[in-house]
């Protein structure tokens, strides 16, 4: 059942106050996290506040909305007006947006309640979020594993039950591959479904916000909530069509799954047999399921990583020392000042894609690689376009493997770059994915399964991963952590 | 040997839409440090730029009255460097897909100066060294500005003389710019090189910054047409280079090379979506373009047989002839509207600036009634002339001046005898007349003349003068 709707349901029976439940949550942050390190900055002042003045409303015996009085969580590269925004890097330190993004916007008008933000990969470059400032979050299955990144604080956080849903971003796999490390779900909306107003930009034609949440209802409300049209974003259209959660429990019979052979290649056997798993599920339930080869899918590692540290190169220029956060203290002239401020400020990983991201564009090369990426980037979405004339959406593993141990993804850079592999695709093409649990290895660690859609096409993968979601009940397991509702 | 000089210019012109070009604040002229500004035009974290259409439709009719094609297709792109007047390190330009190409400026001496290309971008702020620091006011940080690009052309000062000035009279006209170089709402860059007369391959060529007004342009280009003419007679070579120019010293030296240490690593801002103009719109916005100087000039000497010298007087600003165009509805002779602006309102209205408002006591309504009643001989040009300054002076009607005694000219009989009273009480005039002194007329011209208190028709008086003396 939908932890959202459990808890409202609980405030507006009053069988809690928002006040009560707000505290929980913040005692249990308190303990949990110093092992999970999955918030970096706990707001727990405008959390009460904001928790008093719904049961003010609850008390007065005004309605509450669906999100209205439910703690929530956002990563801490979303803009949030008088709260430090730091993207979990040196060089953001100390700074406090003046503004809020589109998204805190809509749920803080909702009457969502923010416990804090929490930890990522250092500008949303990794994937076990050990590339954080403040250190990596870990996995609430077995702490000795990464949450996965580079949304892992918000992954780890809804796993260990110290947020019940909470907002990530989504440029290669930060959302998804998160969700799967930690047994939750994890939706990346099409591109341009929802404002990235106020996320703070890693590569900007691959960026969406989304929810991580621990049931498809709940994804399913919470992307309502935040899929709209915005002014401050010129490449958002909002959500089309009604809303998702009114076709969440529809019947998926008849419904054409399509599995495309690339994404089985050079995946776990555990993984892999655990999808496979899934399908048969499917076939249960009535859906067809049909296999076919997309070539164009080998390109995508390369295209992404060119064009995502080209954009990065571009988009984390500003941050030179004269306006905002961090700025070295000994220096010798402006231009020393913008270097040194840079060279302290940013982190290894950070560096090098920016450093791959310069060269990329440099003149000379720029045809070699931005330019050929560039083209390669219509082949795929051409490549997804012919796979939707066959099926209604494509089947894939999120990850290759399970939560890797802490310390590794770090050790080898361009190996992990490789574990992005099943995630990147989707973003090149700017199309919806949700990644839901899908089964355990032998080692108990969860493993997660992606369902990609076409463009604005949300409704039916929800509804398709509620439909496993409700048959396949005993993947979805609760961690040792954080409140019992 | 004799040289020529080549030149090019690159001018940006800061359009006068009311907001920003990705966001809503003020782009007007000054104000204290930082207070036009919001979280967009700063380029904090996680704002998005949002394209001001006003500022496309501007360009599209600056690319129009300069004859370009417009694309059907444009996008913007990021031009990427790092200097602290720049708070995204990066600034938001056309590159490759400029909204505007393949235009031109025809020059008097029938020379068209091309333009290669106009496109959008946005200004950067302005650094202020005060206090022994420096300090950064990013008001004009996101200010709309249209960069036009013309080949190289420019054959000598004079033509970029010109060019310059049709430029910001074609701007002024249309009314996307007030292109006031002082304020830097205008500014040009001027590229140029020098080689041996009749030689049609282009020499190294180095490029200008920092010209304030179009006088600074001139001393300029002429500073650095001879520099290079030595340097290549003293058997040296011209250096690729940016020069700053300074009005003090009326020389050129060499600026710390931003093009040569940078690579702008340009690729399209991911932020923004393609604009797309459709053919509609473009006709639309040509239809709503007002008549330019240069057909206005043509039209004024051909239809109204003005001089052309006083036409383009007429045209030079817009207000002056719209002034001129509204006051000549319905007359004969235009000219003479022409003569009254340029012989009597003109000398009130000096500066460039008061000329460019055109603000006149007179209305064109009121000229047009003055000059009606001359037209139809009810009142003599001298007395008009005079009328006109005194209405100048107060900001009356004609009406107010002229009183009935002075309106219905003077009939034949009249006339008649007024010249025989003159004849009559001169007859030292006429003898002197008749023994072949032309001049001595005028005296008895004169006399009638203050008889009919100014009121008769000098050449009709003339005419009888000389009649009735032939008779008597």
């Amino acid at each position: 059942m939908s932890e959202i709707k459990k808890i409202h349901d609980m405030l507006s029976s009053k069988q809690i106050s928002c006040k009560e439940l707000t505290e929980k949550y913040l005692e249990q942050i308190e303990s949990a996290n110093k092992e999970l390190n999955a918030y970096v900055n706990v707001t727990a002042d405008t959390a009460l506040l904001q928790a008093e003045k719904v049961d003010k409303k609850i008390f007065e015996g005004e309605e509450i909305g669906l999100l209205e009085g439910v703690p929530m969580t956002l990563k801490d590269n979303l803009s949030t007006k008088g709260i430090e925004t730091t993207c979990c890097s040196k060089i953001l330190t100390g700074y406090k947006p003046i503004y809020n993004a589109t998204v805190w916007d809509k749920l803080e008008s909702d009457g969502a309640v923010l416990l804090g933000k929490t930890n990522m990969d250092e500008f949303a470059m990794g994937s076990s979020c050990e590339t954080s400032y403040f250190g990596g979050a870990t996995n609430p299955f077995n702490t000795k594993h990464c949450a996965g990144g580079s949304s892992g604080g918000v992954a780890s956080a809804v796993a260990g039950n110290i947020a019940p849903y909470g907002l990530g971003s989504d440029t290669g796999g930060s959302i998804r591959q998160p969700a799967s490390f930690c047994g939750v779900v994890g939706l990346k909306p099409t591109y341009g479904a929802v404002s990235r107003y106020g996320l703070i930009a890693y590569a900007s034609s691959l960026d969406q916000i989304g929810p991580i949440t621990k049931t498809v209802e709940d994804a399913s409300i919470v992307f309502d909530a935040i899929s709209d049209y915005d002014t401050k974003d010129s490449t958002c259209q909002g959500r089309k069509g009604r809303k998702t959660y009114d076709t969440v429990n529809d019947d998926i019979k008849g419904m054409k799954i399509g599995i495309a052979r690339e994404y089985l290649e050079g995946i776990r056997d555990d993984v892999k047999e655990a999808v496979l798993n899934a399908v048969k599920v499917y076939e249960s339930l009535g859906a067809e399921i049909i296999y076919f080869d997309m070539p164009a899918l080998k390109f995508a590692l390369p295209v992404y990583y060119i064009i995502a540290c080209a954009e990065a190169s571009s988009n984390l220029g500003r941050y030179d020392g004269i306006r905002y956060g961090f700025k070295a203290e000994h220096y010798n002239g402006t231009h020393d000042m913008m270097c040194r401020t840079r060279s302290e400020g940013f982190g290894e990983e950070v560096k090098r894609r920016i450093l791959l991201g310069t060269y990329v564009l440099s003149a000379g090369y720029y045809d070699a690689y931005y330019k050929k990426a560039q083209n390669l980037r219509g082949t795929i979405v051409k490549a997804f376009d012919s796979a939707f004339t066959k099926c209604d959406f494509v089947l894939a593993p999120t990850v290759p493997m399970t939560a890797f141990e802490m310390g590794h993804a770090v050790s080898d850079p361009v190996e992990t770059y490789l574990t992005d592999i099943c995630t990147v695709p989707v973003n090149i093409a700017g199309l919806p994915a949700v990644s839901i649990p899908c089964g355990f290895n032998s080692k108990g660690m969860p493993i997660g399964m992606q369902l990609i859609g076409n463009k604005f096409s949300e409704a039916t993968i929800l509804n398709a991963a509620n439909a496993y979601e409700k048959a396949a009940g005993e993947n979805f397991k609760e961690t040792k952590w954080g409140v019992k509702l | 040997m004799k040289y020529e000089l080549v030149g090019g210019f690159e001018t940006h012109v800061e359009l006068s839409t009311k907001t920003k070009i990705f966001c809503s604040c003020t782009t007007k002229f000054g104000g204290e440090p930082n207070t036009h500004c919001c979280p967009v035009c700063i380029g904090l974290p996680g704002t998005l730029p949002k394209l001001n259409r006003q500022v496309v439709r501007y360009a599209i009719m600056a690319g129009l009255a300069t004859n370009c094609e417009i694309a059907e297709v444009a996008k913007m792109d990021r031009k990427n460097y790092c200097y602290p007047d720049l708070p995204k390190a990066y600034q938001i330009s056309e590159y490759d897909k400029p909204l505007c190409e393949h235009g031109y400026i025809e020059l008097s001496n029938g020379r068209k100066i091309r333009i290669l290309r106009i496109h959008i971008e946005e200004d950067a702020g302005k650094l202020i060294h005060a206090h022994g620091d420096t300090y950064v006011d990013y008001n004009r940080g996101g200010v709309p500005l249209i960069e036009i690009v013309t080949e190289p052309d420019f054959r000598s000062v004079d033509e970029a003389r010109e060019y310059v000035e049709k430029l910001q009279q074609i701007m002024r006209y249309i009314g996307v710019s007030d292109c006031r170089m002082q304020e830097g709402s205008m500014r040009c860059d001027v590229n140029i090189s020098v080689r041996p007369e009749g030689s049609d391959k282009l020499g190294t060529r180095t490029e200008i910054k920092n010209m304030n007004s179009i006088n600074n342009i001139v001393k300029a280009m002429e500073y650095e047409f001879e520099r290079q003419v030595d340097v290549i007679e003293n058997g040296g070579e011209v250096i690729q280079e940016t020069l700053r120019y300074d009005d003090a010293t009326n020389t050129t030296s060499s600026m710390r090379g931003k093009e040569d240490a940078n690579d702008y690593r340009y690729f399209r801002d991911p932020d923004l979506v393609t604009i797309l103009t459709s053919r509609e719109e473009v006709e639309e916005i040509r239809k709503t373009l007002p008549e330019l100087p240069e057909a206005k000039k043509n039209r004024y000497i051909d239809e109204y047989d003005i001089p052309e010298k006083d036409a383009e007087l007429l045209t030079k600003y817009r207000k002056v002839s719209e002034y001129f165009d509204e006051a000549v509805k319905g007359l004969k002779n235009p000219k003479t509207v022409s003569n009254f602006i340029i012989g009597s309102i003109f000398r009130r209205v000096e500066t460039e600036k008061d000329k460019e408002s055109f603000d006149v006591a007179v209305s064109p309504e009121n000229l047009n009634e003055l000059v009606k009643l001359i037209e139809d001989k009810k009142i003599q040009n001298n007395l008009a002339k005079k009328t006109l300054e005194k209405m100048l002076d107060t900001g009356k009607p004609c009406g107010e001046f002229i009183d009935e005694n002075d309106l219905g000219g003077v009939d034949d009989s009249a006339l008649e005898q007024m010249c025989k009273n003159a004849i009559q009480s001169n007859p030292n005039a006429v003898a002197d007349y008749k023994g072949g002194k032309e001049k001595a007329l005028m005296s008895l011209l004169g006399n009638v003349m203050k008889q009919s208190r100014g009121k008769a028709d000098a050449q009709a008086v003339r005419s009888k003068l000389i009649e009735l003396i032939n008779q008597g």
